[in-house]
């Protein structure tokens, strides 16, 4: 049944090599081949390819229910946690496939940390937070947690505001602190890439602004692939974007480029607000 | 001027600046008179078993066997509520009867008290505080014993055994219930697939679902034997054994609500541990059972209050002997399965039976007093967790 309405689709592959102005980023760090996902049996992902580049702003943008979300959940294999999904073609982190049956799904999340659009910091003390992630990953020694900790918080700008206040719960802070939180937890561990899911979509504009500093910061040591629905956010971080409608990517080139002179219609009208 | 008035409900919410709605309004309170009732119903209970204890408690219970008598020629001399005192009468009962009646009962009481045994524990009040809680040397004893032996000669009322007999199957039921609950709430709430959880979770919450009399039979004939030949010990029926089936009646209780706990932490804890590279394990230790801590924690309580209140079990398969000892492996008597199997055979209004109803009220004292503990604590824990604290 499902089989027939695969057998007639028509697939649209893009596998776009953007320009770079600086060559010595010119490296692809996740690769996607003909990556299809099925819900069951409504297919979520059309034969996406597309190379994303290490140590730049990748945003996905596209209305709600395009795939977005779910082509980034690829990227750490959180789809697996879901019933029915069934996953075809491949995806290559550092030209190791992914679902391969030689790969450790542990080993990949501590290598592609990710950020939810809620900010979930544990019901534990900010210093705990971060703590258990480096515990997690064999650190012991107190002062080698404690050294780690702080170098996350400074990351993450969020030092100054918490110093003082270390050991009381992460449910004090205020939504934007929570969110940097867990963005310094995801980088305690060293990530090489960072799954962002609308980090800020839940945010004021002032602490939407901090997270958006922070991003443009961290993009010196990580990868960043972040989904966002705000076009201007889209604008401001990312050197790359991608348009996803209806489980298909529709363009993915440099940000200028998909802002100022998209070569699909489809990304013109989305991008100006026409639809979406 | 008119005052501004508050914003109250006020008669069947015409205050609110709606219509009335005195259909919803009765049914509200309606709801609420229920629910008052719930209270008003442990109250009232409560009250009952107070009150019948409460002569006990303040002393004004006199089991002694030899008291002082007088002779029935003396009648004359003694007034009418002297009289009344000390044929132990109510003034409706003495009003009822005659010189005759009373002179003989006079004569019964002189009777009674040269049948008193001769044992220099007869004079003794078993029934103070200090009999209740303190060691006595009966006679014929080497040291002070805490003895329960009601219906014995001299009545030994000494509540220790029981409190001991108590403790000893709660703390086994619990010491086997709560580890074996728990991991089953982890494995149903966080590691179980789906499919697993469909079947797993009312199986094991039917548990609760069979009578504690049928416990207590399983366990009298079928587990105590097998017990026996696995460890073998000397008394058939005994602590252990009470403790174990006492166990399965409080697993369906712990397990049901600590589910519930775990399974109400927001995924989204779990996403972000799994995200940071956690196994389903490590997410769900770390994490979720730290998140769940006061839920798990009401759990427990819930148990204990389980365990400590049970009779059934108790009453068939702990042997019942009222020994103060260490070891886990000799009978057992529980505070409840005196009351339950005492109450029937006391003299209404006697000291047996105003003792029985002190440890009634003993018990539900125990109860109130561990879920109030609980709730300060709980409300500690998740005030700590939300970070009020």
């Amino acid at each position: 049944m499902s089989d027939t309405g695969f057998a007639n689709l028509k697939f649209k592959t893009i596998v776009p090599e953007p320009p770079v102005e600086d060559p010595t980023k010119n490296t692809s760090l996740i690769v996607t081949e003909n990556l299809r996902l099925f819900y069951g049996a409504s297919q979520a992902l059309k034969n996406i390819s597309m190379s994303i580049r290490e140590r730049m702003v990748t945003a996905f943008i596209g209305p709600s229910g395009c795939g977005k979300s779910t082509l980034l959940r690829c990227f750490n294999r959180m789809n697996d946690l879901i019933d029915h999904v069934r996953i075809e073609g491949g995806v290559k982190i550092g030209g190791q496939n992914i679902h391969g049956h030689d790969v450790d799904v542990i080993e990949l999340r501590k290598r592609v940390g990710m950020v939810f659009q809620k900010s979930n910091p544990f019901p534990k003390s900010i210093y705990e937070n971060i703590a258990y992630a480096l515990r997690l990953h064999g650190m012991k020694e107190k002062a080698d947690l404690d050294e780690a900790v702080e170098h996350s918080l400074r990351n993450a700008a969020l030092w100054d505001e918490v110093k003082d206040r270390l050991h009381s719960s992460a449910l004090g802070l205020s939504g934007g602190q929570q969110q940097r939180l867990c963005i310094a937890r995801a980088i305690a561990i060293q990530p090489e890439i960072i799954l962002m899911d609308e980090p800020a979509s839940a945010l004021d504009p002032l602490a939407t602004g901090r997270v958006e500093d922070l991003i443009l910061d961290l993009k010196k040591d990580f990868t960043i692939v972040i989904v966002t629905h705000n076009m201007q956010q889209a604008a401001r971080i990312s050197d790359y974007t991608a348009f996803f409608y209806i489980g298909e990517l529709i363009e993915y080139d440099t940000t200028n480029k998909i802002f100022t002179n998209p070569a699909n219609k489809q990304t013109e009208d989305y991008v100006t607000g026409r639809f979406g | 001027m008119a005052k501004q008035d508050k914003r109250s409900v006020g008669w069947m919410g015409l205050k609110r600046g709606h219509r009335a709605r005195p259909l919803e309004w009765i049914v509200e309170k309606f709801i609420f008179m229920v629910s008052l009732s719930a209270i008003v119903m442990v109250f009232l209970i409560f009250l009952f078993v107070a009150r019948e204890a409460l002569p006990v408690a303040l002393g004004q219970t006199n089991s002694s066997l030899v008291k002082k008598t007088i002779a029935p020629d003396q009648m004359e001399k003694l007034s009418r509520t002297e009289l009344m005192e000390y044929l132990e009468l109510t003034p409706k009962q003495f009003a009822q009867m005659d010189k005759e009646t009373l002179k003989d009962l006079m004569l019964v009481k002189v009777e009674a008290a040269a049948e008193a045994p001769n044992d220099k524990d007869a004079p003794l009040n078993t029934t103070t505080w200090s009999m209740l809680f303190k060691p006595h040397q009966w006679t014929g004893y080497d040291q002070p014993e805490y003895i329960w032996q009601p219906i014995s000669q001299i009545h030994k009322y000494n509540l220790v055994p029981l409190i001991i007999g108590s403790l000893k199957t709660t703390l086994i039921a619990l010491l086997f219930a709560v580890p074996l609950a728990l991991a089953a709430a982890i494995y149903v709430s966080q590691l179980a697939d789906p499919k697993t959880k469909e079947w797993l979770k009312p199986a094991i919450e039917l548990l609760a679902g069979i009578p504690s009399v049928v416990l207590g039979f399983f366990a009298l004939l079928v587990m105590a034997s097998v017990m026996q030949a696995v460890f073998g010990y000397q008394s058939r029926l005994n602590a252990f054994v009470a403790g174990i089936a006492l166990a399965l009646a409080v697993i369906p209780v712990v397990f049901s609500i600590a589910e519930d706990a775990l399974t109400s932490v927001p995924r989204s804890f779990t996403q972000a541990a799994l995200a940071l590279g956690s196994s389903k394990w490590q997410a769900a230790w770390k994490i979720v059972l730290p998140a769940a801590i006061p839920g798990v924690f009401a759990a427990v309580v819930l148990g204990f209050g389980r365990a400590i209140g049970e009779t059934m079990v108790v009453l068939m398969a702990s042997g019942n002997a009222s020994i103060v000892s260490g070891s886990l492996f000799d009978s057992t008597r529980s505070m409840t399965a005196t009351i339950a199997a005492e109450l029937a055979e006391t003299v209404f209004g006697g000291h047996h039976y105003r003792i029985l109803f002190l440890i009634g009220a003993l018990l539900f004292i125990v109860t109130f007093l561990s879920n109030m503990v609980a709730d300060i604590v709980i409300h500690r824990l998740k005030a700590k967790l939300e970070g009020k604290a």
